[in-house]
């Protein structure tokens, strides 16, 4: 067993130096584990000029219309890290917001929510979560909004620069005593949107709850998330993007590095710390060093991506 | 087992359908109270699993600053969204076992037991 482990990761890693060479693109933490030796190995390759170099961001559960004691006024946070945005000397190419980007999807929380990411002047992809299925209809009110030509529930991919982004919903139909949910439809659709695609380009997928199973007890996880994942194991940089559970956690399995973000409304207790998952109370002069965004940059030429957390404090 | 959760719930519904009624001041307890009541709180519904004989109406409460639903897993009763402080009652008019959930945290579950009077 552990040999042919063994062997598997072997394959793995060819794959993924095939990658190295064609993009640039890998995963910093794949490289982690004592190979850093392949690093020149691939720097000896010559590197066609395929993903060129760009960053973009990550913001996530802005919960807009919160407004209890771990946070009483949670718009008014979110106002700050898109304010930390608009000053940045050098411009992302866009952001994304990976969901519960209101508190309780009312229109209002949903326009305020509109009004300050706009401020950027950047083309934002969304991703909504649970908190932005609680209108009447049961999401209308979101895709209304911002799934203007995304499929079923509001997935959808694009490609920026030689990247392939997909946007994964997994907050709809959620069914007793589980976690997170894709459904057979959008799993159906991922396994059509990658056919075809060559294993060297590297894949960003982002989705609201976490698409491996940080804390089950707590639900923090997606049911058929390994469906999903045996269909991105062929590429050799994967990069998965989360948010959620409102604090930085990070993993890497093969070729996939898994990333959960900051919230930029309020923290929620470490898995299994405490009682519940729900917003943790911090002293007010805390709250600022526990919200935040990640930065994420693909340099072009042999160098992996970069993913960076940034609190409001800094 | 379920007689004691019983108990303690009926107990507990008495206590806060009295808080309510100083509270406000208002000399009639409202209808909602009086049947058993089920907290929302921690992410759990306690008690988790509630016995009540047919009629009974069962009101849940919402005591988390995060919202939740109260959702039958046969579709039989399904609440709005339930912010801070807010109620969904149900009255069980038939004899069964009905698993609830929160659609927002499906880990959340919980049954209500009716028992034919």
């Amino acid at each position: 067993m552990s040999d042919h482990d063994d062997k598997a990761g072997g394959e793995d890693r060819r794959g993924f130096l095939k990658c190295m060479a064609w993009a640039g693109t890998g995963a910093l933490w794949t490289l982690g584990g004592g190979v850093a030796s392949s690093i020149s190995l691939d720097q000896a390759i010559a590197k066609p000029a395929a993903a060129q170099g760009f960053t973009f961001l990550q913001v996530s559960d802005s919960h807009v219309g919160f407004a209890k004691p771990a946070n009483p006024d949670a718009k008014a946070t979110y106002q700050e890290a898109i304010h930390k945005i608009v000053a940045m000397p050098q411009k992302p190419d866009f952001i994304i917001h990976t969901g519960d980007i209101t508190q309780l999807s009312k229109d209002q929380e949903f326009d305020d929510a509109e009004q300050i990411i706009k401020q950027t002047g950047l083309p934002v992809f969304h991703v909504p979560g649970e908190h932005d299925m609680l209108d009447e209809g049961a999401g209308k009110a979101y895709l209304n909004r911002f799934g203007k030509g995304t499929k079923g529930a509001g997935w959808y991919s694009f490609d920026h620069k030689g990247v392939h982004f997909v946007a994964l919903i997994n907050v709809v139909n959620l069914k007793a005593g589980g976690m997170g949910s894709l459904g057979a439809d959008q799993l159906a659709w991922l396994k059509d949107d990658l056919a075809g695609r060559p294993s060297s380009q590297p894949i960003v997928v982002f989705a609201h709850i976490p698409l491996w199973t940080v804390y089950a007890d707590w639900g923090w996880g997606t049911d058929d998330a390994a469906q999903a994942l045996a269909l991105l194991k062929r590429f050799g940089s994967v990069t998965v993007l989360n948010g959620h559970i409102h604090q930085i956690t990070q993993k890497v399995e093969g070729n996939i590095a898994f990333h959960t973000a900051r919230s930029t409304a309020f923290p929620q207790p470490v898995a299994g710390q405490g009682p519940a998952p729900g917003p943790l109370k911090v002293p007010t002069e805390q709250l600022h060093s526990m919200l935040g965004i990640t930065t994420a940059t693909f340099v072009r030429g042999g160098q992996p991506i970069a993913l960076t957390d940034s609190t409001l404090a800094s | 087992m379920f007689n004691t959760l019983k108990a303690g719930a009926l107990a507990l519904a008495l206590s806060l359908g009295a808080a309510t009624c100083v509270a406000i001041g208002s000399p009639a307890v409202s209808a909602a109270a009086a049947g058993p009541t089920v907290r929302i709180d921690n992410f759990v519904f306690g008690p988790e699993a509630l016995t009540v004989p047919v009629g009974t109406t069962v009101t849940w409460v919402n005591q988390d600053d995060i919202p939740h639903t109260v959702v039958a897993e046969d579709k039989s009763f399904k609440s709005k969204v339930l912010d801070t402080d807010e109620r969904f009652s149900f009255t069980f008019t038939k004899p069964g076992e009905f698993g609830y959930f929160c659609s927002l945290h499906p880990h959340m579950v919980g049954k209500v037991i009716v028992k034919a009077a």
